[in-house]
């Protein structure tokens, strides 16, 4: 069993329109000082799935199922209690917006000193020291100065360096990051990602990194997970996901991953259509009504879900087409298209 | 942060000077226009029974024949520097801060004003404490079990609070409880603080509920609205993942947000219950400012009546800037702007 390990999760919410079936049998693990990279477009459950890891929807109205194993602890059967106990010190989180999702009226010093003291039996003068040389250690200049700047007197980026200090301050064995640079712009959004490659080597954690573009992660992770409307489409090793894809959703995403030597709005392979309604699911593949080679797999596209079959070597895909009509595919005629220049 | 007080000190002491001129202009300079003649307003000092011949002089030794810009600068200067009254038969020193003298009674305005201070600000205090502490515990449990029985009855009791007018509500509960069931003295009763501490509190007990309840109404729908809003923010969710357990992310993180735009809202409010709680100490007839503003209007008492409408808004455009400044140290973005 990987360090986490996460069996057939499933996270519905009752609404008033239908149950939304945010995550729908979901089964991934990470090893400590590997990364894992959640891939997907918005709205494909990678937040609620992240958040359910942290406990962060126990009590509230979604109905979670499956298994959540940390270190060798289940965590949805367990106590809210103990699962807040967790939360911080064993496992936690980067948020996407680290200007909303810090307190603007304390200091970020004061927001990591809580972060310290809620897991640690000491002084405020202990927590401070501590706190400033956290803020050193992610890079900010003059960190005893800037402990007690509040959020908004940050840049960006130094914002999301110092949210990155108060999740690591309790020095946790699970960090997940949830699209950490979604809201910085090009050049920090690297340093950021450096950043976190650095601290992950040093503090040999596992880490997931959540993001809808497949750029950032494939060369921070290890292994790469693409979500579609709740459920996996395709797992596997960097390499095999990013080099060797195989389901026509990651295809898409190849296709349509932001290239700097590109205007934004031109993109080799876009997907058309929008993501599915997570109340009515499209039947057979959900990805069916987007897909561009829906035809090939007849009937079964619309009445049959695929299953998450292996290929090679631990790499999944749920597609209906065989293995050597993928490969063909993606040799003969994507790959060919996303390698023009 | 000093330039910010700086800039707010000015426009509170600008607010002030629009004030007093508007004051001015309503009670004595608006009567003129409206064909008052300076004889008809000096005759207001002297009664009726005085010959054409001393209305005169005391019109002119008021000032009545003055320029306006005259005029109101010696209504200012009596305010900061005092003022002689010149009647004839004697000359009167009236102090500063000067508000000039009585029609009726022949006393100077400012001491009476002072006199009543203390019972003003005895309702507006102990109120102000019922109905911050009542109404924000309130909102904040009612949006916290949105839709629970809890949360339908004290929102429908508040409705209730917010929509029914003080006489009322403070009728019903004199009947209620200081005649029908003798809990509490009925009306008129007050006692200096200094004098009886615990009968001081006694007596204004139902004027304080009565009052606090039409406030507690309020301040519980905006805390409740307030809080749903802010527990859905994102830094709650940070505070949830640092494993913080759920009562300090509701207080330190939840409430401490949602409290500071409420503050604006209780400086003003506090300012203009010290500037006279009209309603609420005429019904229980308590001698404060508010009542000393009705018995002015009534005897058409103009100095009274406008020293009253200045120290009230005095108090008004005070408690405004003292929560200006408050705002700055609990919001630290107010600093830089
Ligand atoms: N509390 C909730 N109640 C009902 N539906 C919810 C709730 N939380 C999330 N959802 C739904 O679950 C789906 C997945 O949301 P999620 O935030 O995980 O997407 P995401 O993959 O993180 O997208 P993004 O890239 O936009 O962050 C969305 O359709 C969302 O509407
Ligand atoms: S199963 Fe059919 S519709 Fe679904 S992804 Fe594969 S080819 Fe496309
Ligand atoms: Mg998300």
């Amino acid at each position: 069993m990987s360090f986490l390990d996460v069996k057939d999760l499933k996270i519905h919410f009752p609404t008033d329109d239908g149950l939304v079936k945010s995550v729908d049998g979901l089964s991934f693990g990470v090893e400590r000082g590997k990364t894992l990279g959640i891939v997907g477009e918005s709205g494909s459950g990678k937040s609620v799935t992240s958040q359910s890891i942290l406990g962060l929807h126990k009590g509230g109205r979604a109905r979670l199922s499956g298994e959540i194993w940390l270190d060798g602890e289940e965590l949805i059967e367990a106590s809210t209690e103990h699962v807040r106990s967790l939360r911080g010190k064993k496992m936690a989180m980067i948020f996407q917006d680290p200007l909303s999702s810090m307190h603007p009226y304390y200091t970020v010093g004061q927001q990591i000193i809580e972060a310290y003291r809620i897991h640690n039996d000491v002084s405020k003068q202990v927590a401070r020291k501590h706190a400033i040389d956290m803020l050193g250690r992610v890079g900010i200049p003059e960190p005893a100065k800037r402990v007690d700047s509040y959020p908004h007197e940050f840049s960006g980026g130094m914002r999301q360096r110092a949210m990155i200090a108060m999740a690591l301050s309790c020095d946790p064995e699970l960090l997940i990051a949830d699209e950490p640079t979604t809201a910085l712009d090009v050049t920090v959004q690297a340093q950021i990602l450096d950043l976190m490659r650095d601290l992950q080597r040093e503090f040999n954690s596992a880490l997931i990194i959540i993001t809808h573009d497949l750029g950032v992660v494939a060369e921070l992770s290890d292994d790469i997970l693409v979500m579609y409307g709740g459920k996996c489409v395709e797992y596997g090793t960097a390499e095999d996901v990013f080099y060797r894809p195989e389901h026509p959703y990651t295809w898409g995403l190849l296709g349509s991953m932001p290239r700097l030597d590109r205007e934004p709005t031109e993109r080799l392979l876009p997907i058309k259509g929008s993501p599915p309604s997570l109340i009515n699911v499209p039947p057979g593949c959900a990805f069916h009504p987007r897909c561009p080679y829906a035809e090939r797999t007849g009937d079964r596209a619309t009445t049959e879900v695929p299953a998450l079959a292996e290929t090679e070597g631990g790499h999944l895909v749920r597609c209906h087409m065989s293995r050597e009509e993928r490969r063909g595919l993606w040799e003969n005629e994507i790959k060919p298209v996303l390698e023009t220049q | 942060m000093l330039t910010y007080i700086i800039r707010r000190l000015i426009g509170a002491f600008a607010m002030l000077v629009v004030i007093s001129m508007v004051t001015f202009g309503i009670f004595y300079v608006v009567p003129q226009w409206a064909g008052a003649t300076p004889e008809a307003m000096a005759s207001r000092y002297v009664g009726r029974a005085a010959t054409p011949e001393t209305v005169h002089l005391v019109a002119e030794r008021l000032g009545f024949y003055d320029p306006v810009v005259v005029q109101y600068g010696n209504f200012v200067k009596g305010i900061f520097a005092g003022a002689q009254y010149d009647y004839g038969a004697g000359v009167e020193h009236c102090p500063a801060p000067c508000f000039g003298y009585s029609f009726i009674t022949g006393q100077p305005v400012w001491p009476d004003l002072l006199d009543r201070l203390p019972v003003t600000f005895s309702l507006a205090i102990g109120a102000a404490i019922i109905w911050v502490i009542a109404g924000v515990s309130v909102g904040v449990l009612s949006a916290l079990r949105r839709g629970s029985f809890f949360d339908r009855l004290t929102m429908g009791t508040a409705l209730a609070g917010v929509s029914l007018p003080i006489f009322f509500t403070g009728m019903i509960s004199l009947v209620v409880f200081s005649y029908g069931l003798g809990w509490t003295p009925p009306g008129g009763a007050w006692t200096d603080f200094s004098a009886n501490p615990a009968e001081w509190a006694y007596n204004l007990l139902l004027p304080w509920i009565t009052l606090a309840f039409l406030f507690a109404a309020t301040y519980a729908r905006l805390t409740r609205a307030g809080m749903l809003e802010t527990m859905g923010e994102d830094y709650i969710r940070t505070a949830r993942a640092k494993g913080l357990r759920e009562r300090q992310v509701v207080v330190k993180h939840g409430l401490r947000a949602t409290l500071t735009p409420i503050l604006t809202l209780f400086g003003i409010d506090f300012g203009l219950l010290i500037g006279g709680a009209i309603l609420t100490e005429t019904t229980y007839t308590l001698p404060g400012l508010g009542q000393y503003a009705i018995l002015a209007i009534r005897t058409q008492d103009m100095p009274q009546v406008m020293g009253v409408v200045l120290v009230a808004a005095m108090f008004v455009v005070v408690a405004s800037l003292i929560v200006d400044l408050l705002y700055a140290v609990v919001d630290p973005r107010v600093r830089l702007s």
